[in-house]
């Protein structure tokens, strides 16, 4: 049981307590990888789409499910999106191992912090904490394994969706609006920035979300689109009040027919592909 | 530690750790750990609204203390070190009542007989069961003693009274709101009262209404709650001590 003088103590930081028990949580790969000379030759996952959208009674989150390595599609279920704690939620782009890694190690810190400390930490300091995590996974990122993640939440002392974005070296960017990352990010934004308005309803952000991740998938070839067949449909929730909620594979299946009836009639989501009325896969 | 040419026998030795160590829990008040049909109920005297007695360990575990409350912190803080890095390096599912219990045990064990005071604390270890599997009650005393309780159990200076009054009213078929009523007339005893402000109730709850997202089983009840539970928000009901009828 581990047990420290005062003055010693590693506090409320999970992370420090890893290190003080030698588990060491971002080291070890970043000195493999050294020794092998670099990881060029490895390639990771490292292709999505995830955004998040700030919505009139919260922000909505959402990121598709492929993940490829090189030129293959490694899975086509993989879950991009992660409630963080109650209010909030992380989205990771980059090579998966390092990111679900990241994303586990900062659900257990919020709630580590929680019971040390007796009260949640502010959505500040949730945001800089994962900023801190990336900065120190910086000698990974730098071999080639990089994380990106948005961060999301409810502020439950502002009432109100804020949404993070950040870069490999751990700077964090407040969004006022909406964040996008991963490879389709571009198209993705382009189409929320088009579609964003100020009083954006739940039902109406996550159509958005929906909108900009089908467009990511048209024509980002490391994004996965919408699969009926199998019933795998990109992770779509939303953190209002009342903290988080993923939909389950219905309601997004629900989400995801109303935007192909609305491609198919020649729509506002119409695209090139929409012609045909049909989805990618 | 001993001085030279001074002879303790190990006997007294012992034995004025363990007054010590009793003379500093019985100063403290009480506290009733119980089960009710869905779940266990930890009820605790405390008057402050910040320091708390009863927290959170892990998904379906508690801890409750009485007697000095930053050395019980401690012990607290270690569980929650010990639990979370358990889940980190196996899985969530490894975690249990059971060897945290003995781990404290070994820690106070330890102070009791090797430092140069022992803790005055008396801690409780519990654990919810998941399904089929039963609740797990430990209570562990200040020499390292563990002791696997059945249905409930009191620490504190006044445990034994406490118990008494607990074994009379005890149903194993209370809800939460009756287990409630129990703990607190069995804390106030049949001269005091006790109200909402000045108790500390957490429950861990066995049967999770959203199982999607709910795996804490840990729910600390605010003043509100707990007058609500003790249906005490209106005006106080002269009929304090059959609290667990209402």
């Amino acid at each position: 049981m581990p047990f420290f003088a005062p003055g010693d103590d590693p506090g409320a930081s999970f992370l420090e307590l890893l290190r003080r028990t030698g588990n060491e949580p971002f080291g070890d790969l970043a000195q493999v990888a050294a020794a092998e000379g670099g990881l060029g030759s490895l390639e990771g996952s490292h292709a999505t789409t995830v955004l998040a959208v700030r919505s009139s009674g919260g922000v909505v989150v959402a990121g598709d499910r492929r993940a490829t390595s090189g030129h293959l599609i490694s899975h086509r279920d993989m879950r991009k999106v992660f409630p963080a704690d109650s209010y909030s939620a992380v989205a990771i782009a980059g090579a998966a191992g390092p990111a679900v890694q990241m994303v586990r190690l900062f659900q257990l810190q919020l709630e580590y912090y929680e019971k040390i400390e007796g009260k949640p930490l502010s959505l500040e300091g949730k945001a800089n904490q994962l900023a801190e995590m990336i900065r120190a996974h910086l000698p990974q990122a730098m071999l080639g394994l990089p994380v990106v993640p948005i961060f999301a939440g409810f502020d439950l002392a502002d009432g109100r969706g804020r949404l993070f974005q950040y870069d490999v070296t751990g700077g964090r960017y407040e969004e006022q609006d909406y964040a996008t990352a991963g490879s389709g990010s571009l198209h993705a934004g382009t189409v929320l920035k088009l579609g964003f308005r100020d009083d954006l309803s739940e039902p109406d952000a996550l159509a958005l979300s929906v909108q900009a991740l089908w467009h990511a998938a048209d024509e980002d070839s490391a994004t996965g689109g919408p699969d009926p067949v199998r019933g795998i449909y990109p992770v779509l929730a939303a953190i209002g009040p009342d903290g988080f909620r993923q939909l389950d594979d219905a309601e997004s299946g629900a989400v995801f027919a109303a935007l192909q009836a609305d491609l198919a009639s020649g729509g506002s989501g119409g695209g090139s592909s929409a012609h045909r009325g049909e989805v990618p896969r | 530690m001993s001085m030279p040419g001074l002879y303790v026998s190990p006997e007294q030795l012992m034995q004025d750790r363990a007054d010590y160590a009793r003379k500093g829990i019985a100063r403290g008040r009480s506290l009733v750990t119980l089960e009710y049909d869905g779940g266990i109920a930890l009820v605790a005297e405390n008057n402050s609204a910040t320091l708390r007695k009863v927290s959170e360990i892990y998904d379906r575990i508690a801890f409750g203390g009485v007697g000095r409350y930053i050395e019980f912190d401690q012990l607290r803080v270690a569980g929650v070190r010990h639990a979370e890095l358990k889940g980190y390096q196996y899985s969530r599912s490894d975690v249990e009542a059971r060897s945290l219990a003995n781990q404290y045990a070994q820690m106070l064990g330890q102070f009791f007989t090797h430092e140069l005071k022992p803790l005055e604390v008396e801690i409780v270890v519990v654990e919810v069961g998941s399904g089929d599997e039963a609740n797990q009650l430990y209570r562990i005393q200040y020499d390292g003693t563990v002791m696997d309780e059945e249905t409930y159990c009191c620490i504190g200076g006044d445990a034994d009274a406490v118990r008494e009054r607990v074994a009379e009213g005890y149903d194993p078929e209370f809800d939460a709101d009756a287990a409630i009523g129990l703990a607190r007339a069995a804390l106030a005893g049949p001269e005091r009262e006790i109200t909402a402000p000045d108790l500390e109730v957490a429950l861990l709850e066995s049967i999770v209404p959203d199982t999607s997202h709910r795996r804490r089983c840990f729910r600390r009840l605010d003043d509100a709650e707990v007058e609500a539970a003790l249906g005490d928000d209106a005006e106080e009901p002269e009929d304090s001590a059959d609290q667990e009828d209402s």
